[in-house]
């Protein structure tokens, strides 16, 4: 019952989905290999110091640069034959080629999975995280992708052995033309661990300044309730909340949001909840770990001229 | 892109029990007339909110052989209270022999009106009428000689400052030989029907109240299918009239509702407010304690009775049901007269269609409708003109002693936006915070409701001069559309050290209260964008 | 060229989802149904291509109980050609895989070189099912795309993938299918008038049991549960030191 974790790059270090990967698999396997597809040998390194993992298999070629999907996903089902489980963190990465794999192994993949309650049954998040529903599969390879939100990242200090698998490359029908990498030097809204999110009591697009502001000196990424969208603040992409991003970080900051129900909907996962807000009775302030009663103005420039 | 046209024998606006009424008779008089509907909402029933305790005869009048399987008639009537709230842990029962006679509901249903009308509307397609929903009338149209010929919808696709987006869709027109006008309460066309034909001429001006309902799931032992619960007194106090519901459903869901008359006279008084303080009367709180609330939304009643119901036929259609006024105001049950006026005004077209003489007044004064509407032509206007303990005194001497036979009639005729004092801060009304177990706020309480727009499109509520909230409306009664709006649409907020006047249009459950309570006449209720608007289910 | 653009039926996304206790599943009575969000950007693709001249025919697949046939409606109103209904006999329990499987069936029968269908369904949020459905018939895959331009010859198309770390642009040799995101495009309204004229539009009703596919689910659903807000013991702070401090504690910074 051995399971195996796909593993992701993000240049050479292995993401932190993957690594949330490893600590759910931990639950079904105790005996967790990693998969690797890359165009470069040396990044067995990062994966053979994961704590947790007996044996890296690297597939290494040139054509693996840019993974192609139709190419990962047949090079993935054909190790499978060894493995009751294939993890993976839940990622744009890891949902292109996962349900491809599940089609050639004829299983049905399970995504997002939030909480292992045994080896075939899971619970996951439907209706944008308005219902969770406990599952149970009847699968016998099981293939997973998980909610890095969900659980602990694991760390190094593994040494796992590394095997490389030599595999003759199917033939690809696309090919990788270019990467365009998101120009803002901030954090991406929803895997970042940190938050500062802004509502419509900073009064105008100018002040949002001061959100950015504070967002850069806590390394966080920028969020803002509909109310701070629509007031023309900032665009639309940054909206947290039931028609907004769903956003589960370490800290999540909300200077001047009242807290109406469909915020919450996006963001009620954080881990700790901060509310700066001159009114003790806004609703955001019952969901808070902490609250500061305060000015936002006067809050956000003590915070940012705060030396940490 | 051109608007296009399309013909029909009869055109219907609003898919109520008055407007699905009229479709089905008109098919069962004649299958080979065409017959389209129209329905703002994005479905049938979604824009509909009743309480609702339903008469069935008129639906077995309608389908004398499928009514007995329709599904919404489940949960008969089981006991009837009726609670005279005298403070905010007091009550008194009001023995059953001195409850008016016309609150007795023996033979009566618990329904969801909603579900109601999407099983009528599915008899309708059956009979082959055309129902579209998601698309409101927006104007009736006219030939050169002032006959109404039909209505047009609007476009789709405008954003906020009035610009055709990408999307732009230009309404239509549908013409129509006859065109009936459902739009119930303070309907936005009837409302400039009533005013171009005159229909009004020699009524007492109508009166409304604003009901709200939520529906709530409750695990209680208390729970009952089939009872009725019904209250007057607390929260409400003279000055403002009204009265309290909670009616059992099957699969433990309880509504909770409370009618607020909008003739009440302090401009601080929100109604809101006052239905989150009634959930927390002992008398209600028992039934909803430990249970969940699961939906809210609130929507006008016309409730002026037969001295206030417009002339219902006018050259080229028809006013039905609450539109037109067809409301037993001493029941506060409209829901059999709308589905009875629908019919009336089908027999009526297809009479005159087939180039009959006929004349609608003589055929409505000959209806049980009529009968029904004249015995209770008192009730709203005792009521509104002694206040509450002697216009309820009045009206259980009429209509359990005289049984409304009374030779005499009472009007009022002061408009309910014309009742507001104006603001004193010595009776301003302070209310409690929300408790978040049996009371909420507004916003909590809308994403129950469901309600959306689409954001980038002109606001659907058009004041005429965009001053006077911040003006009159301000200075004279704090402007009072901050508290009656059910959906926090209007606000003054402080932009940048400036007080402005914001309107949250994506809130609104077109419930028409501004329309009708702004003390200026300043605001217009208009369709917005089809589609949008609350999305209720089971109300 | 033929374009399938399969279309799912689900709860309204402006509507909450509320969970039936006894069924333990989420209620759907009497419920506000709508077209996924993501399909109607599908078809508001493929009928642009249309429009363009570079494909010949566009059609709606779309699978579930008699209701399902409003959603193929809708597709017909926004204008594309044809529609083909799949019908269930009851509300199955339809997982990606199965519905990869139907849709393989019907892709076949169609000849269709291109598929474009939304990245996930609003309901189960799987984000599956173009996947599995590229993996069945071996179709080059695109997913997540916020950008389509289809060659001079329709031999292949280059399209725009939202990822995580940015935007990816690859090149999809034909046939393809495509799972688009938000930004691709801005639907258009069924109109009144098309909405009329849709009612004489072809669709084709086919019985999911002739189609020979087994439909028995792979997960059961045990129990759902809505998952509220909950609220926290909040502590107040008076300061920025304050507050630094207690999140240092908290080891979030
Ligand atoms: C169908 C629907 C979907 C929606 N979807 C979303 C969604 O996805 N995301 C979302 O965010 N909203 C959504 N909304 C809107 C939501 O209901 C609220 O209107 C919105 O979240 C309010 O934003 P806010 O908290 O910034 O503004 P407000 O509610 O106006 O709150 C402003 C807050 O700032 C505080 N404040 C003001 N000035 C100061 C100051 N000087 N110092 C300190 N505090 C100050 C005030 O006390 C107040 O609490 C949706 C609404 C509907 C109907
Ligand atoms: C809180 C409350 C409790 C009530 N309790 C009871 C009760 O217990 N028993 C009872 O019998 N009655 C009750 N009523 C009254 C009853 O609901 C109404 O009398 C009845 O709904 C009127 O039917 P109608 O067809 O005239 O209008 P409505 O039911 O209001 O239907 C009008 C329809 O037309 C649509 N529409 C409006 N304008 C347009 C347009 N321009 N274009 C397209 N569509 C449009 C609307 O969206 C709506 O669907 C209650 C009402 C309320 C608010
Ligand atoms: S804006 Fe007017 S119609 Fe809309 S909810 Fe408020 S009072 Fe009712």
């Amino acid at each position: 019952m051995s399971a195996l974790i796909l593993i992701e790059l993000n240049g050479s270090d292995v993401s932190a989905n993957t690594r949330a990967a490893i600590t759910a698999a931990l639950n079904l396997s105790d005996s967790l290999d990693a998969l690797v597809l890359t165009n470069d040998a040396s990044n067995a390194s990062s994966v053979s110091a994961l704590a947790g993992i007996n044996t890296v298999k690297m597939i290494v070629d040139d054509a693996l640069e840019h993974a192609n999907v139709e190419v990962a996903s047949r090079l993935i089902a054909d190790v499978m034959n060894d493995y009751s489980f294939l993890v993976a963190g839940s990622s744009t990465f890891s949902k292109n080629i996962l349900p491809r794999v599940g089609a050639l192994l004829d299983v049905q993949p399970i995504s997002d999975v939030c909480e292992i309650k045994s080896k075939n049954t899971f619970v996951r998040p439907l209706y944008a995280g308005n219902v969770m529903a406990t599952v149970e599969t009847s699968d016998e390879t099981i293939v997973m992708t998980v909610r890095a939100t969900a659980f602990e990242h694991s760390g190094d200090g593994g040494s796992a052995s590394v095997e490389t698998i030599s595999a003759s490359m199917p033939s690809a029908n696309s090919e990788f033309i270019s990467l365009q990498e998101s120009v803002s030097e901030r954090p991406e809204l929803t895997t970042a661990e940190r938050i500062v999110s802004g509502g419509r009591g900073l009064g105008s697009k100018e002040n949002f300044a001061l959100i950015e502001q504070l967002a850069d000196k806590l390394d966080a990424a920028i969020g803002a309730s509909r109310a701070a969208v629509d007031a023309g603040f900032i665009s639309n992409d940054y909206q947290v909340g039931q028609t907004g991003k769903v956003v589960a970080p370490k800290l999540y900051l909300a200077v001047g949001i009242s807290g109406a129900i469909q915020h919450l909907a996006g963001m009620k996962d954080s881990q700790v909840i901060v509310v700066i807000n001159n009114d003790p009775d806004a609703p955001m302030s019952r969901m808070a770990d902490l609250v500061w009663q305060v000015d936002l103005f006067d809050a956000l420039n003590e915070l940012n001229a705060y030396q940490v | 892109m051109e608007r296009e046209s399309i013909e029909y024998d009869v055109v219907i606006v609003g898919g109520g029990p008055s407007g699905l009424a009229s479709a089905c008779k008109l098919k069962q008089l004649n299958p080979n007339l065409s017959v389209c509907l129209l329905e703002k909402g994005s479905e049938i029933g979604s824009h509909i909110l009743s309480g609702a305790v339903f008469e069935p005869k008129t639906l077995f009048d309608l389908f004398p052989e499928d009514a007995k399987d329709c599904p919404s008639l489940k949960t008969p009537v089981a006991k009837d209270d009726l609670f005279w709230l005298t403070g905010e842990n007091k009550s008194i029962k009001v023995p059953s022999w001195l409850m008016p006679k016309s609150l007795h509901n023996k033979g009566n249903y618990i329904i969801s009106l909603g579900e109601l009308c999407q099983w009528i509307s599915e008899k309708a397609m059956e009979l082959g009428v055309d129902i579209f929903p998601g698309f409101p009338a927006q104007n009736y149209l006219k030939d050169e000689s002032g006959r109404v010929i039909g209505i047009s919808t609007g476009d789709m696709g405008i954003d906020k400052e009035g610009n055709q987006k990408g999307t732009f869709t230009p309404g239509m027109d549908i013409l129509a030989k006859q065109t009936i006008f459902a739009e119930g309460a303070r309907g936005h066309l009837g409302k400039q029907l009533i005013r171009e034909f005159n229909l009004d001429e020699g009524k007492t001006p109508q009166h409304f109240a604003i009901g709200f309902k939520e529906i709530w799931e409750v695990e209680n032992d208390n729970h009952s299918p089939g009872d009725v619960v019904h209250t007057m007194g607390w929260p409400l106090n003279e000055g403002t009239t009204g009265g309290g519901f909670l009616y059992h459903f099957d699969n433990k869901k309880v509504a909770v509702g409370l009618i607020v008359d909008l003739n009440y006279t302090n401009p601080s008084h929100s109604p809101f407010q006052e239905f989150q303080q009634f959930k927390r009367h002992p008398k209600i709180k028992e039934f909803l304690e430990s249970g969940k609330r699961v939906s809210y939304g609130a929507r006008a009643i016309t409730k002026g009775g037969i001295n206030s119901l417009v002339k219902m036929d006018f050259n080229g259609g028809m006013i039905v049901g609450c539109d037109a006024g067809t409301l037993n105001p001493s029941k506060i049950k409209g829901s059999h007269c709308a589905l009875q006026s629908g019919i009336l005004a089908a027999e009526y077209i297809h009479k005159i269609l087939n180039e009959e003489i006929c004349d609608f007044d003589d055929l409505f004064k000959g209806s049980s409708l009529y009968q029904e509407l004249y015995k209770s032509r008192n009730f709203s206007a005792a009521m509104h003109k002694f206040g509450f303990y002697l216009g309820a005194a009045y009206n259980f001497i009429e209509s359990n002693i005289f049984r409304n036979a009374l030779p005499f009639t009472i009007k009022d005729e002061q408009k309910d936006c014309d009742s507001l004092n104006l603001n004193n801060p010595l009776y301003a009304k302070e209310y409690p915070a929300p408790d978040n177990v049996l009371s909420f706020d507004i916003t909590s309480s809308l994403f129950l409701s469901g309600t959306n727009h689409e954001e980038d499109q002109p606001v659907h509520l058009k004041l005429t001069d965009p001053s006077i909230p911040l003006t009159r409306n301000k200075e004279l009664f704090d402007e009072p559309a901050q508290r009656y709006c059910p959906a926090g649409v209007y606000e003054i907020i402080d932009k940048e050290g400036e007080e402005y006047f914001q309107i949250n249009a994506q809130n609104c459950l077109h419930c028409k209260t501004c329309d009708i309570k702004d003390p200026s006449q300043n605001i217009n209720w208009t369709p917005p964008e089809g589609g949008g608007g609350p999305n209720y289910i089971g109300m | 060229m033929k374009i399938i653009i399969p279309v799912k039926r689900v709860l309204d996304p402006y509507t909450q989802a509320r969970v039936n206790k006894q069924t333990q599943q989420v209620d759907l009575t009497n419920a506000k149904m709508a077209m996924n969000p993501f399909c109607e950007i599908a078809v508001e693709e493929a009928l642009t291509l249309k429009e363009s001249g570079s494909a010949s025919e566009t059609i709606a697949v779309s699978i579930g109980t008699d209701k399902t046939v409003d959603t193929l409606r809708t597709a017909l109103a926004m204008g594309v050609d044809r529609a083909i209904f799949i019908k269930t006999d009851s509300e199955l329990d339809l997982q990606p895989l199965h519905v990869a499987k139907i849709l393989a069936n019907i892709i076949k029968r169609e000849e269709a070189e291109l598929v474009i269908m939304g990245k996930q369904a609003v309901d189960n949020d799987n984000n599956q099912t173009g996947q599995m459905l590229s993996g069945l018939i071996d179709y080059s895959l695109g997913t997540f795309i916020s950008k389509f331009d289809l060659s001079d010859d329709a031999s292949s198309v280059e399209i725009g993938r939202e990822i995580d770390s940015g935007i990816e642009t690859r090149k999809l040799n034909l046939p393809a299918i495509v799972t688009v995101d938000l930004r691709l495009n801005e639907p258009r309204y069924a109109s009144l008038p098309n909405i009329m004229k849709a009612r004489s539009k072809p669709l084709e009703t086919i019985e999911l049991s002739s189609l020979g596919i087994d439909t028995s689910p792979r997960i059961k659903i045990l129990s759902v549960e809505e998952s509220g807000t909950k609220d926290r013991a909040s502590k107040q702070v008076s300061s920025a030191e304050e507050l630094f401090t207690e999140l240092n504690q908290m080891g979030v910074l």
